[in-house]
């Protein structure tokens, strides 16, 4: 199927490949959605236990940035022959690493960034441990949370695309596809595609910032 | 055989080294490629960051946009231009694998670039007012200087991501160490991939270590002490411009 006259976007392209564009896409959503749960989950209690334990911060902020250092194609092609061939696993062990990196040190910095005397106050007002993290420490870092959350969102959907190289129906697929046919249009709709959804992802982040935040600061301004 | 003999073998065959397919070929290639999109994205990044920065005017719209760059797929767009017939494989593929990679660095660089440049106090550049400084000299000896560290911060991150994204242009045109990886991937082979992914993870290592040097060296010697490379993460924090920290590629 080599196009004739090569369009940025022939329309008879999407309407006629809609099925395998929608299920890329859902694919792609679908990893980038394990993904930032997943990490989030894991570097949410790890973020607070390098905050409490100073001793553990040079390791896992080093490890962190040797990570940084190897490509992503690299990481998925290392992780590939050890967790299985085109296995959900294979893709999500290097999205779920990168993810780490990004969001604990976006904790430590919220963390970090809690006033000494707010947290002074918590404690004279007789807070625990536990209930001054869950009540004061994290609602004041929830902002560089979210930064964090919305950095990473985005940065997964990116990585996602990559994971056609091993085997992953994702929108890389279409990528792949139009490169090999010099054909422009499912580049393009991958293109858009991933735009729209690092987009969607950034704004539901941007959005529940408002509504918790905007809780966090008023549960504050009436004492 | 088996793997990790392999992969010595891999490293002490010295017809891997040499000629166009060779490491030293490659590493060079990546090299090369890596080092002209960091000199133009950073020429574009810390320009306009400063400018804007400068100005205070704009400077979001101008962020804001750079940081919409970051959700451009690189592969996406690597491919695309690839397959263009006026641009393609001209310069041996290197006009499309940097305009794709600089692209990639100058969010970066120009969002920590405008924050530094914001962050300059403002009793300071009073100061250099009523020290009888001009327009210029204000700029040059005064603001620049102090923004310069942060900026530098930028280009750090940045040029980590060029050299590990460099890799994927071997999927277009670019002969450099990510054919390795993806002939290793084809062949379901680790000992290439691995071979290549060290020998990436080692170039940017090193990119990482000059760019901490060159930041250290634009440090004016009072700061150095009270901002080091926290005092800057501090600073990213505080301005709540910690969309500034990079992405792995």
């Amino acid at each position: 199927m080599i196009a004739v006259s090569n369009p940025l976007l022939q329309w008879s392209y999407v309407t006629q490949n809609i099925g395998t564009i929608l299920s890329a896409l859902a694919r792609q959503a679908e990893l980038t959605v394990i993904a930032v749960v997943l990490g989030f989950a894991i570097s949410l209690p790890l973020g607070v236990l390098v905050w409490r334990y100073a001793k553990a911060r040079p390791a896992v902020l080093g490890f962190a940035g040797v990570l940084y250092t190897i490509p992503s194609l690299a990481l998925f092609a290392l992780v590939q022959p050890i967790v299985g061939y085109f296995s959900t696993t294979a893709a999500e062990i290097p999205l779920v690493s990168y993810t780490l990196l990004i969001l604990v040190r976006n904790i430590l910095a919220g963390l970090d960034g809690v006033p000494d005397d707010v947290r002074e106050a918590a404690r004279a007002m007789g807070y625990a441990p536990l209930a001054q993290l869950l009540r004061v420490d994290l609602p004041l870092a929830l902002p560089s949370i979210f930064a964090g959350l919305r950095v990473a969102t985005v940065t997964v959907v990116g990585l996602v695309t990559i994971t056609t190289f091993i085997g992953q129906n994702v929108l890389g697929q279409l990528i792949t596809q139009g490169f090999e046919q010099t054909y422009n249009s499912p580049i393009v709709v991958a293109l858009v595609l991933s735009i729209a959804l690092a987009s969607v992802g950034d704004l539901l982040f941007v959005g529940l910032e408002r509504v918790t935040v905007r809780w966090g600061r008023s549960s504050r301004s009436p004492a | 055989m088996s793997f990790w003999p392999r992969l010595g073998h891999f490293f002490t065959t010295s017809a891997n080294w040499t000629g166009a397919d060779g490491i030293v070929h490659r590493v060079v290639l990546q090299a090369e490629l890596s080092a002209i999109v960091v000199v133009i994205a950073g020429a574009l990044g810390i320009g306009f960051g400063f400018l804007l920065g400068h100005v205070g005017r704009g400077g979001l719209v101008a962020v804001n946009a750079a940081n919409a760059a970051r959700a451009v797929p690189s592969l996406a767009l690597l491919t695309l231009l690839a397959i263009q017939p006026s641009i393609g494989l001209r310069a041996g593929g290197f006009l499309t694998a940097g305009i794709t990679l600089v692209v990639l660095a100058v969010p970066p660089i120009l969002t920590n670039s405008y924050v530094g440049m914001r962050e300059v106090d403002a009793d300071v550049r009073e100061a250099a007012r009523a020290m009888g400084m001009n327009g210029w000299q204000q700029l040059w000896k005064v603001e620049v200087p102090l923004a310069l560290p942060l900026a530098v911060a930028g280009l750090r991150t940045a040029a980590v991501e060029v050299v590990a994204t460099a890799t994927l242009a071997a999927y277009v045109t670019v002969n450099d160490l990510g054919v390795y990886i993806f002939a290793g991937l084809s062949t379901q082979d680790s000992v290439e991939t691995v071979a290549g992914s060290l020998l990436v993870a080692l170039l940017a290592l090193l990119t990482d270590l000059l760019l901490v040097g060159a930041y250290r060296l634009v440090t004016p010697e009072p700061l150095r002490q009270r901002r080091g490379a926290r005092g800057a993460q501090v600073l990213r924090r505080e301005r709540g411009a910690a969309r500034a920290v990079g992405q792995p590629s």
